[in-house]
């Protein structure tokens, strides 16, 4: 199966790229605020970059340790034993086997509307959980389709991703909010006049202000079109890896399909859980599909790249 | 002073080599291992599949006890399964294509007696042997990517002289026909 080999690889060298040049922007441009602000001061410079870094870890190991258990709550998941549904324990044994992972808790979610995810920082500490209006509408090949799908964004570790790319938004959106709040209320301008007086570089400090000002609008909007294009290309991945473990297109395009028919709402998703689910929890956004702020590709496109592994 | 200079680096050239021939080595050694794993994986399955045939074959006797060609002939492939000598990997895999067969006909013989079909034991033994025959099929396609991945650590350049001078072999495959394969998951119900 070279084909799968090849896509997998290419979207995890991707995911690092992204990871690394997103770091790097997110530094430079707390590098050019703190400039900004201290009015070409060296070390307040730094001082600006250097809070902006550790904010920024200290937020994703807060998400990295709480996160998943936080997700399972605000969607009301409750794990169950293999006494409850032998069935969907038995697909996913077989799929770690498959995978060559540990098993992962697996957590029902009480509600009509079809859908799934997976949650966890690691495969050591990982869960899978589905809506009783999934398990209730699938065979048991489309059952292992999703659930491989689910197990993939596991092994691929989307989630620690997933986690990391809505930290480095988070904090991206929150200094460059800081920022332009401060120009607004003239925060900067008794540094500025502190500079005027040491004289210099004065016609650089106003390029670098007009530049501070430009990427600060631009650049939260530019990370979440980052972040959603990663997003969906993550749920192709996912889809993909399925196939890989199950060797069994059909089986997950036939769920995809299924899912899309249904009219039911996820009434326990939100905004902030909407990438984890197979498929986007508000219907809405379904319907305009192929925007860049989704966090799914449109099913239909799905379910085509899917029946195209079929040979 | 530049002598000292050529001395460093000289110096850590070789230490990056030794990083360099130690990490290959550590890779091949864990891509074993995991190969090994896997292996051990298929075997837990197989004693897991030997494990519910006599339940099976009590369950279809309550209802199918003139079958009994059939029934012996599950138990039959059981035990030569069973005794087949431990890392004959050829041998195992045929005796386990046969067990494959031998269930597969019990499974179509339960269509013609709805009562057994029906009943709640045997269902539930239907579902875990399914089960277990995709976990077998799963356990054995895990196994061959791995070994798949070791061989070709053992061949290509550079990993294949470390393999050579620390006498890492190349591993076999599970081979298995390829149409028992395909069909194996397909008992639904």
């Amino acid at each position: 199966m070279p084909d799968f080999r090849s896509l997998i690889a290419h979207n995890k060298r991707n995911s690092y790229v992204l990871i690394v040049v997103f770091l790097l922007v997110f530094l430079g441009l707390g590098l050019l605020i703190g400039n900004v602000w201290g009015g070409g001061d060296m070390t307040f410079t730094i001082l600006v970059a250097a809070i902006a870094g550790v904010v920024a870890f200290v937020m994703t190991l807060a998400s990295y340790y709480g996160g998943s258990s936080a997700v399972l709550a605000m969607s009301g998941a409750k794990p169950i034993q293999k006494a409850d549904d032998p069935q969907l324990f038995n697909v996913i044994e077989e799929l770690s086997i498959a995978a060559g992972l540990p098993m992962p808790a697996i957590y029902v979610i009480d509600d009509s509307a079809p859908n799934a995810f997976a949650t966890g920082r690691d495969p050591k500490h990982s869960y899978v959980a589905i809506t009783t209006g999934l398990r209730e509408k699938l065979n048991r090949d489309e059952l292992q389709g999703v659930m491989a799908h689910e197990l993939s964004h596991v092994r691929n570790y989307d989630i620690l991703f997933a986690t990391l790319m809505a930290v480095m938004v988070g904090v991206l959106v929150m200094l460059c909010d800081i920022f332009l709040r401060s120009m607004w209320w003239g925060a900067g301008s008794r540094r500025r006049r502190d500079r005027d007086e040491g004289g210099g570089s004065g016609g650089l400090q106003v390029v670098l202000l007009i530049v501070a000002l430009a990427l600060a609008i631009i650049a939260p909007i530019l990370a979440h079109i980052i972040q959603m294009a990663m997003s969906r290309q993550r749920e192709y991945l996912a889809d993909a890896s399925s196939v890989e473990l199950t060797r069994n297109p059909a089986g997950l395009a036939s769920a995809l399909a299924k899912i899309a028919a249904d009219p039911d709402v996820l009434e326990v998703a939100s905004r902030a859980t909407a990438h984890l689910y197979i498929v986007h929890p508000i219907k809405k956004f379904e319907e305009r599909s192929g925007s860049i702020f989704d966090t799914h590709p449109p099913i239909q496109e799905r379910v085509n790249r899917l029946m195209s592994m079929t040979r | 002073m530049s002598g000292l200079a050529v001395l460093l680096v000289f110096v850590a050239l070789v230490v990056l080599a030794g990083l360099i021939v130690v990490g290959i080595y550590n890779a091949l050694v864990s891509k074993r291992i995991r190969a090994n794993e896997a292996w051990s994986q298929i075997d837990v399955q197989l004693k897991r599949r030997y494990d519910l045939i006599p339940n099976l074959v009590e369950t279809v006797k309550g209802y199918a006890a003139h079958e009994r060609q059939t029934l012996e002939g599950v138990i039959q492939a059981r035990n030569a399964a069973i005794a087949v000598p431990a890392g004959n990997i050829a041998q195992q895999a045929q005796a386990e294509n046969v067990l494959t067969g031998a269930l597969r006909q019990i499974f179509a013989l339960s269509e013609a007696y709805p009562n057994l079909k029906a009943n709640d034991n045997f269902r539930q033994l239907q579902e875990e042997l399914a089960s277990t025959e995709n976990r077998i099929a799963f356990a054995r396609q895990y196994y061959n990517d791995s070994v798949g991945t070791f061989n070709t650590a053992c061949q290509v350049f550079p990993s294949n002289i470390m393999a050579n001078m620390f006498n890492f072999k190349v591993m076999d495959f599970f081979k298995t026909e390829e149409a028992a394969e395909r069909q194996a998951p397909q008992v639904k119900f």
